[in-house]
């Protein structure tokens, strides 16, 4: 052989390292988001959870009655939270714990994590199109709202934003989370219900008084899910727990304490996944 | 021009529990070369390749791909590296097509995906689901994506498993390929016909360890050849010498072996010299020899051998003075 062994020699045609952060990563997310989002249009059962689900759950509610009884503003807020709130909880933590688990025991995970990109890009790769869904579920739901009742007064949007947004944020890690305490993806059907039957009730959905007072109340502010619905409710309609409607600088001061139960649980839920989250199928 | 080896090892160890499946091992492959890593199901070759590859760290010795860790600085490396490994998966649902251009859109630079299915054979089926594609299919769909990104290195893990012997022979080709090209390879497999087609060295592994390594003449050089015979007079009856009729040999190992048929079968260390001095012999006794054959070892028989052979607890030394011996 023509080459002798030397020690420390620098090697040659060194290649640039795949960008960190900025353009590479944003292409690569891409990438993954296409993929995952023709996935979705393929699987009827995910396809009808993320389009279908969530308008026909507001549907069905505002049919049945029971949220109509609020002054006319006050319903526009309350179904419009409704929507988001099940795109949410069903777009992107249901369908996103089984995508995870999907993705895992097909062994695609595995695949993409000996590529160049990073967990953090395969985790926002795959949950980007459940989160589109989901913002695009609450923008038409403003629209509905909006050209069929009474608009809400939109008192702080802002607020909005981040219930929607930092929920989906939460949602995301606590489905890779769950994705990691399920085996199949039929068993996430039952990973995933502790957190939608048990938090849903104290979620404060259908505001007003009562459902979010007394011993329960207090401690279903701090449920994970109760943060995106005090955050709508104060966004789209100044509304507070007790139901008063505040001015926009007031929404600000009654908006602290559902941040702060969001950023927790979203803390928590990156602690969990670190943890919990498996890349590849048990042996 | 001096280079430092691209995959340099030197005492890897990965253990899982208590159970220590690499045990110690040294590696190097250098620049344009392909080393075929062999051993029986087991060896520890896919966990040893796995340190390599950088999806998991070695619990002791040193391991550098490009003069850098590929585990602790994957992000610096992986860019560089194609890795096809025994078993990564494929969303059914997506087609070829698809998922090649998914793949292509994770890469720092990648080659066209139509042109990288064309070199695999599979661009008639890029509009499949990759669900419908046979075994052999999927696995050339894997040596797209991990060729695609043009790596410096290519870490293939069985690439021809599976495969149709016409498969098997295109893929040699499309290797062999990238070697020219000056793609520096690591392949394992169970196939030796794939590694003495392709492989400037083999290192052959069994039970965590490198037990030999060299090119295929060097490993095969060590196990003797073996020649075979039937004896038979000037009458054409057939004899049935024993150990002692037979004359002295320069380089036999053990005793002849005669069967109940009375077929001579000996293994030499020098096979031109021992045959030469039987000829002779028969020559002067006036004998024939029958279905003469003669034959150098194979790779198969080094293997074989040294898969029989027992304990190796001393191959860590073995191992580097032959290292060093390369």
């Amino acid at each position: 052989m023509s080459t002798v062994p030397t020690s420390a020699t620098p090697v040659a045609r060194r290649r640039p390292a795949p960008a960190a952060g900025g353009r590479g990563s944003v292409r690569r997310v891409s990438a993954l988001a296409r993929a995952e989002l023709q996935l979705l249009v393929r699987n009827r059962t995910a396809l009808f959870n993320a389009l279908a689900l969530p308008p026909m759950t507001v549907g069905l509610f505002a049919t049945i009655g029971g949220i109509g009884d609020e002054a006319a503003a006050t319903t526009g807020a309350v179904l419009l939270n409704l929507l988001t709130f099940m795109a949410l909880a069903f777009v992107v933590y249901y369908n996103l714990t089984v995508a995870f688990v999907a993705r895992r025991e097909e062994l695609v995970l595995k695949r993409y994590l000996v590529g160049e990109c990073s967990r953090a890009e395969i985790l926002t790769g795959t949950a980007v199109p459940a989160v589109a869904v989901a913002l695009a579920q609450t923008v038409l739901g403003i629209v509905a709202v909006s050209v069929f009742l009474e608009p809400p007064a939109f008192v702080n949007p802002l607020l909005m934003v981040v219930a929607v947004l930092g929920g989906a944020l939460m949602l995301t890690v606590l489905a890779g989370a769950t994705s990691g305490l399920s085996r199949t993806v039929e068993s996430a059907q039952l990973t995933t219900l502790p957190l939608l039957i048990v938090a849903i009730p104290f979620a404060g959905l259908f505001g007003g008084p009562g459902a979010t007072t007394g011993v329960l109340g207090t401690i279903g502010t701090f449920t994970p899910l109760r943060p995106i619905t005090d955050l709508m409710l104060l966004g789209a309609g100044g509304l507070d727990g007790e139901g008063q409607v505040l001015s926009f600088a007031e929404t600000f001061g009654a908006a602290v304490v559902p941040v702060a139960v969001l950023a927790a649980w979203t803390a928590l839920g990156v602690l969990a996944c670190r943890r919990w989250m498996r890349w590849e199928p048990r042996r | 021009m001096t280079a430092e080896p691209i995959v340099h090892v030197r005492g890897a160890r990965r253990r899982y529990g208590t159970f220590e499946a690499v045990r110690g091992v040294d590696l190097d492959v250098h620049r344009g070369e392909l080393v075929a890593l062999l051993g029986t199901n087991g060896a520890g070759k896919t966990s040893f390749v796995e340190l390599v590859e950088g999806l998991a760290p070695a619990d002791g010795g040193t391991v550098r791909v490009l003069g850098r860790d590929p585990y602790r600085e994957r992000r610096q490396v992986v860019g560089s590296l194609g890795i096809m490994l025994q078993s990564a998966g494929f969303s059914g649902d997506l087609t070829v097509a698809e998922t090649a251009r998914t793949w292509a859109g994770t890469l720092t630079r990648a080659r066209p995906p139509a042109d990288v299915l064309g070199a695999v054979g599979l661009d008639h089926r890029a509009d499949v689901r990759v669900a419908s594609l046979s075994g052999g299919e999927k696995r050339r769909l894997d040596l797209a994506l991990a060729t695609m990104g043009d790596p410096e290195v290519l870490f293939l893990d069985e690439p021809t498993t599976g495969l149709d012997p016409e498969s098997r022979r295109a893929t040699w080709g499309l290797v062999q390929g990238m070697l020219d090209a000056g793609t520096t390879v690591l392949l394992t497999t169970h196939y030796l016909e794939e590694a003495e087609q392709l492989a400037d060295r083999i290192a052959i592994m069994k039970a965590g360890r490198v037990v030999r390594s060299g090119s295929v003449a060097d490993v095969v050089a060590t196990e003797p050849a073996v020649v075979e015979l039937v004896v038979r007079n000037d009458g054409g009856r057939q004899v049935t010498p024993t150990a002692a009729d037979l004359p002295a040999l320069a380089g036999v190992v053990g005793t002849p072996d005669v069967d109940r048929t009375g077929r001579v079968r000996l293994r030499t260390t020098r096979l031109q010299d021992d045959l030469f001095t039987l000829l002779q012999w028969a020559d002067a006794r006036h004998l024939r020899l029958d279905d003469l054959d003669a034959r150098s070892a194979s790779l198969e028989q080094a293997f074989l051998a040294l898969d029989a052979a027992p304990g190796d607890t001393d191959d860590g030394t073995r191992t580097r003075a032959e290292e060093a011996a390369a």
